[in-house]
């Protein structure tokens, strides 16, 4: 007799939802004429994002050496490199892994739908993303508004997360009461990271989809950045019930810039003592040889899913978490 | 000691925190999709047993706390102090007020109790569940009286005071749970 737990976590009128779900989001993009593809899980390179840790593997291959293989993080550098070989618009809904990551909205395999738009703007896409999220959610009527990132600091804690220096920031966190941020010791993006997480997420999204774009330059990531007296990277986030639901850049296309950002991120990891994986020679390749302007965005379809459902932990639309695959 | 990163953290876990021992109650990760992770914790100061809200970066660490329980036999109060003993060691230690707690009112000679150790001195005592007590004062009750919800206060022999039914008298034996306070049944002689 044994009395391991082998039974799902979700409903099976969830397991059944999260079916309707991948339907209709495949329906949806076939119906915009975007076309589906599917790209490595197990690659040779590994995202350089100091903050995202990739799971590895190892292949042993024939006639060959041992070879680390990265579980992508996203599909990102993949279905870019598709795009840059001509391909148009193109989705691809996978399992994406991430170490280190695990709580209530985290785990450390989920399931994105990310796709891509060649020669569209970022702001076309957010639109297009809200049309996704209604007919998802069966809600056509479902509002939606626009917050740039300095916005949404000047309006929830009057502060300018452009002018802010690191004081002003740690006394931002203070007067919010943060606990325990006496002892905390982080950089700019870290006390942003803070007071967005701690003090702004919550509100956002309620009853209506929020978008916050116009990112500082620092937390650019893949998004091209607009010149300006205020520099700003062109990438934008979802949110909704107070849920960050997707995340979109207007793709940075410059392969030289992508080349100096590979360069930085690997150096923040040597510092943090971290090996630094190897960066993904391929993508940049394809950069040389020219992506075409495009937008492209990752939406979180267990926590769609989770709105969908009116659950509160992950796990509650997950057929078996990790404590029990 | 050893140390615990936060990707250890659990409910249950014993860290050090300002030079007190703390318990995790809660331990809540959050993290934008790309940006820095942190660990939103609720603790239990297990001196004080006041709960805070921390902090922490993910990837930080902190030192684990020498807290364990162990089983241990009540000998007998000096007046300031209770004494303990550990049944297999025979090894004994003092455990004041503030570890002994509400413990005290329940405890008494030869009683096995958990004991709560840090770094080698008590942090807290918790009575048995069921203690046998005798009682040492309590009205003699009337028959039909059922004022007070057919009981009456009781006095036992460790000062505590707990609700008798009205047939329970001076000098008897009765059993307490310790946990609520409340009485159980009468009790014979062990």
């Amino acid at each position: 007799m044994s009395y391991t737990v082998w039974g799902p976590t979700a409903s099976l009128e969830t397991l059944r939802a999260r079916a309707d779900l991948l339907s209709v989001a495949r329906a949806f993009l076939a119906a915009a004429g975007v076309m589906e593809v599917e790209t490595p899980i197990a690659c040779r390179a590994a995202t350089t994002d100091p903050a995202i840790e990739s799971l590895s593997t190892t292949w042993i291959g024939c006639g060959r050496a041992a070879l680390p293989l990265y579980l992508h993080t996203s599909p990102e550098l993949a279905m870019k490199r598709l795009l840059a070989a001509g391909s148009g618009p193109i989705y691809q809904i996978c399992k994406v892994f991430r170490d280190r990551e695990r709580g209530r909205l985290h785990h450390p395999e989920f399931t994105l739908l990310e796709w891509y738009r060649p020669g569209w703007g970022y702001r076309q896409l957010m639109a297009e993303v809200a049309e996704f999220i209604r007919s998802s959610l069966g809600q056509p009527g479902l509002g939606m508004e626009i917050l740039t990132y300095r916005e949404l600091f000047e309006r929830g804690l009057a502060l300018d997360p452009w002018e802010a220096d690191l004081g002003d920031l740690r006394h931002c966190a203070l007067v919010q009461g943060i606990a325990g941020v006496e002892e905390l010791q982080l950089g700019r993006d870290g006390w942003l990271d803070l007071l967005l997480t701690h003090s702004l997420e919550a509100g956002l999204g309620i009853g209506r989809l929020t978008f916050v774009c116009d990112y500082p330059p620092s937390q650019a990531a893949l998004a091209h950045v607009r010149e300006g007296p205020f520099p700003v990277a062109e990438r934008f986030e979802l949110y909704l019930e107070g849920m960050e639901l997707a995340n979109g850049f207007q793709e940075l296309t410059d392969p030289e810039e992508q080349r100096r950002r590979f360069r930085r991120d690997l150096e923040r990891r040597r510092c943090a003592g971290v090996t630094p994986p190897p960066a993904d020679e391929a993508f940049l390749a394809a950069l040389d040889a020219g992506l075409p302007e495009a937008s492209g965005v990752a939406v979180g379809i267990d926590r769609l899913l989770m709105v969908l459902t009116g659950t509160r932990h992950i796990d509650e639309v997950l057929a078996f978490p990790v404590e029990r695959a | 000691m050893a140390n615990y990163t936060t990707s250890e953290f659990r409910g249950g876990l014993k860290i050090m925190l300002d030079g007190d021992p703390y318990l995790i109650v809660e331990n809540e990760f959050v993290k934008p999709g790309k940006g820095q992770a942190f660990n939103r914790v609720k603790v239990r100061n297990l001196k004080t047993a006041r709960v805070v809200e921390k902090t922490f970066k993910s990837g930080d660490s902190v030192e684990a706390a020498d807290v364990h329980d162990t089983q241990m036999q009540y000998l007998y109060n000096d007046g300031e102090l209770w004494h303990f003993m550990d049944q297999e060691t025979f090894e004994q230690i003092t455990a004041d007020a503030a570890a002994v707690g509400e413990a005290a009112k329940w405890i008494k000679e030869q009683d096995v109790c958990n004991v709560t150790l840090w770094n080698g001195s008590p942090l807290s005592v918790e009575p048995p569940n069921f203690v046998v007590l005798s009682i040492t004062e309590t009205d003699p009750g009337v028959r039909g009286d059922t004022s007070g919800g057919g009981g009456k206060p009781a006095t036992l022999e460790t000062g505590a005071v707990v609700r008798v039914p009205l047939f329970v008298q001076t000098g008897e034996l009765v059993k307490v749970d310790t946990r609520s306070g409340e009485y159980v049944s009468r009790a014979k002689e062990e």
